[in-house]
């Protein structure tokens, strides 16, 4: 039993619990971080795309030691039906700039390095240690937690919840609900080994340039979902989710969907000849911002993705949790400063700073966008994709048509399959969700 | 459907690294004769297939290959049918790259 006492106790080892960590102990508190992997990232899975601007605020020179895999210079998105994709690609050399913007990462390195930062900064890591309770006073605030690594508890001012998607603690302790089938996404995927000039060649690339590719459409099946490529180093992680309610409702299975985006005449050649050397799944919170749960009480905050901070939109995420592990921790500052208790009332400081940054703005900003998305998973994920290919085969197949028949038959093609009303309502439901 | 029958998840599994907490399963499916249609849909949805179902119809779960990714935790845990937590500390799969 650790008999010493803590000015606070981060639960979990991924971007938002290091970032509070990292924040915390460099302001000279005393931390202790419990983490159930053999090391930090050793549970953790993600895409991987890291956020400059958003790690910059905690280590400026991140880019001097972080185990970084390509910064990206351009960004697909694609449009599939079952033979072909419809992409806008953006690409500029603006990317190759001094302090690039986005990388690349490969989560187990990167949060080996990131937790060797926070051991730096004076925090006490405990890897191997799975928190199995949260410790509350006879008022039920928190004032620990229990581990099965020791009897007893263990003591802090203030516990950080950064335990993931699926955190049990705070399910446990009713501070939150279990996240519900039809708010996350489940997230299958591979990481493909090609020699580092195959990837060059394959993705036009060079030196550290990397791409990113997300795909939407048929590769779903109807369901709500997205598949993605990520050119690292020298492998490429490919993967694809859909929203758990889909997958229960359909049966399909996610290693028959991974296996199918894979075999698509689009993916296939780029990823030909791969070693495939891990296979992982994760979900990923869907939700957006209603499904934002309470966020502290009395000795607790809860962060990242326990919290169900996800920019399902624009896939951001990673950038969500550590930005607010980052604010927590100011809060926590804050109230320390003011010699102040780790009330839900001084701890509601943290949502006022939440409220105020990038993290809930943008989550608001796209609150009615997760529900029309489900909702309408057929029109956006099936019919929609198959109706631009046929449109765009249209417009680039030269067959003798006269061009004005070829525009009259697109069109009718989409009257017919959404009606006008339907192609109107769509386009009105999509443009309000988006503003 | 041919194509998903030739996806073998035990060979992907094989690339992963495990920890097996021998005697200490982390997730549990509770005692039935006839599974519900939660049980049912495990069969399917876990990446992992972790869920299998026996001779007497009854789904049955073997956690060795389980990446602990919470689907089944999402859809079994509230209707009862499964208990699930996290594998004791240092036990489970081992990412690499994660």
């Amino acid at each position: 039993m650790i008999e010493e006492k803590f000015d606070a106790i981060v639960v979990g080892a991924g971007m938002s619990g290091n970032a509070a960590a990292l924040a915390m102990a460099k302001r000279g508190m005393k931390v202790l971080q419990l983490e159930r992997g053999e090391y930090a990232g050793s549970k953790n899975v993600q895409g991987a795309i890291l956020y400059a601007d958003m790690l910059e605020k905690l280590i400026p020179d991140f880019r001097d030691d972080a185990p970084l895999e390509r910064h990206l210079v351009e960004q697909r998105f694609w449009m599939m039906d079952d033979r072909s994709h419809v992409g806008v690609h953006y690409r500029s050399e603006d990317f190759n700039e001094e302090r690039p913007n986005r990388y690349t990462i490969i989560r187990a390195q990167f949060d080996k390095w990131f937790s060797s930062k926070v051991r730096e900064a004076g925090a006490t890591v405990l890897c191997e240690t799975t928190v199995t309770e949260l410790a509350r006073d006879a008022h039920g605030k928190v004032i620990g937690v229990r581990t099965d690594r020791r009897d007893g508890e263990i003591h802090a001012d203030v516990v950080v919840l950064a335990e993931g998607v699926n955190g049990l603690l705070g399910t446990r302790a009713r501070l939150r609900e279990r996240p519900k089938p039809d708010r996350v996404a489940l997230a299958v995927k591979e990481m493909h080994f090609v020699p580092r000039e195959t990837i060059e060649a394959r993705f036009n690339l060079k030196g550290d340039e990397g791409v990113v590719v997300e795909a939407a459409g048929t590769i779903s099946r109807g369901m709500t979902g997205m598949g993605f490529i990520y050119a690292n180093r020298e492998c490429i992680s490919l993967g694809i989710g859909c929203i758990v309610a889909d997958f229960q409702r359909t049966g399909e299975t996610p290693y028959g969907l991974l296996d199918g985006f894979k075999r698509h005449p689009s993916v296939a050649p780029l990823i030909e000849g791969s070693e495939v050397k891990e296979y992982s799944a994760h979900l990923i919170p869907e939700g957006g911002y209603k499904a934002i749960p309470q966020l502290y009480g009395d000795g607790w905050l809860v962060v990242g993705d326990a919290a169900q901070l996800n920019n399902a939109v624009h896939r951001e995420g990673s950038n969500l949790a550590m930005t607010s592990g980052r604010i927590a921790a100011e809060a926590i500052v804050q109230v320390r400063s003011r010699r102040q208790p780790m009330t839900a009332e001084n701890l509601s400081l943290y949502k006022k700073m939440l409220d105020e940054s990038f993290v809930i703005k943008d989550l608001k900003k796209h609150k009615d966008m997760p529900r029309l998305m489900h909702t309408n998973s057929q029109n956006f994920f099936l019919t929609y994709p198959q109706l631009l290919s046929r449109a765009m085969q249209n417009y680039v197949r030269v067959d003798g048509t006269p061009k004005a028949e070829k525009e009259k038959l697109t069109l009718k093609s989409f009257v017919n399959a959404r009606s006008w009303t339907g192609l109107f309502g769509d386009a009105f439901r999509l443009a309000r969700a988006w503003r | 459907m041919s194509v998903e029958t030739s996806v073998r998840v035990e060979d992907k599994l094989f690339y992963n690294r495990y920890l097996v907490d021998v005697g200490h399963p982390h997730i549990k499916v509770r005692a039935h004769t006839k599974p519900t249609a939660q049980l049912l849909a495990l069969l399917k949805v876990c990446p992992a297939r972790c869920y299998e179902l026996n001779d007497k119809g009854q789904v049955e779960v073997t956690v060795d290959g389980c990446i602990e990714c919470g689907t089944c935790r999402v859809i079994g845990e509230p209707s009862g049918d499964i208990e699930w937590s996290y594998p004791r500390g240092g036990y489970g799969v081992l990412f690499k790259f994660g």
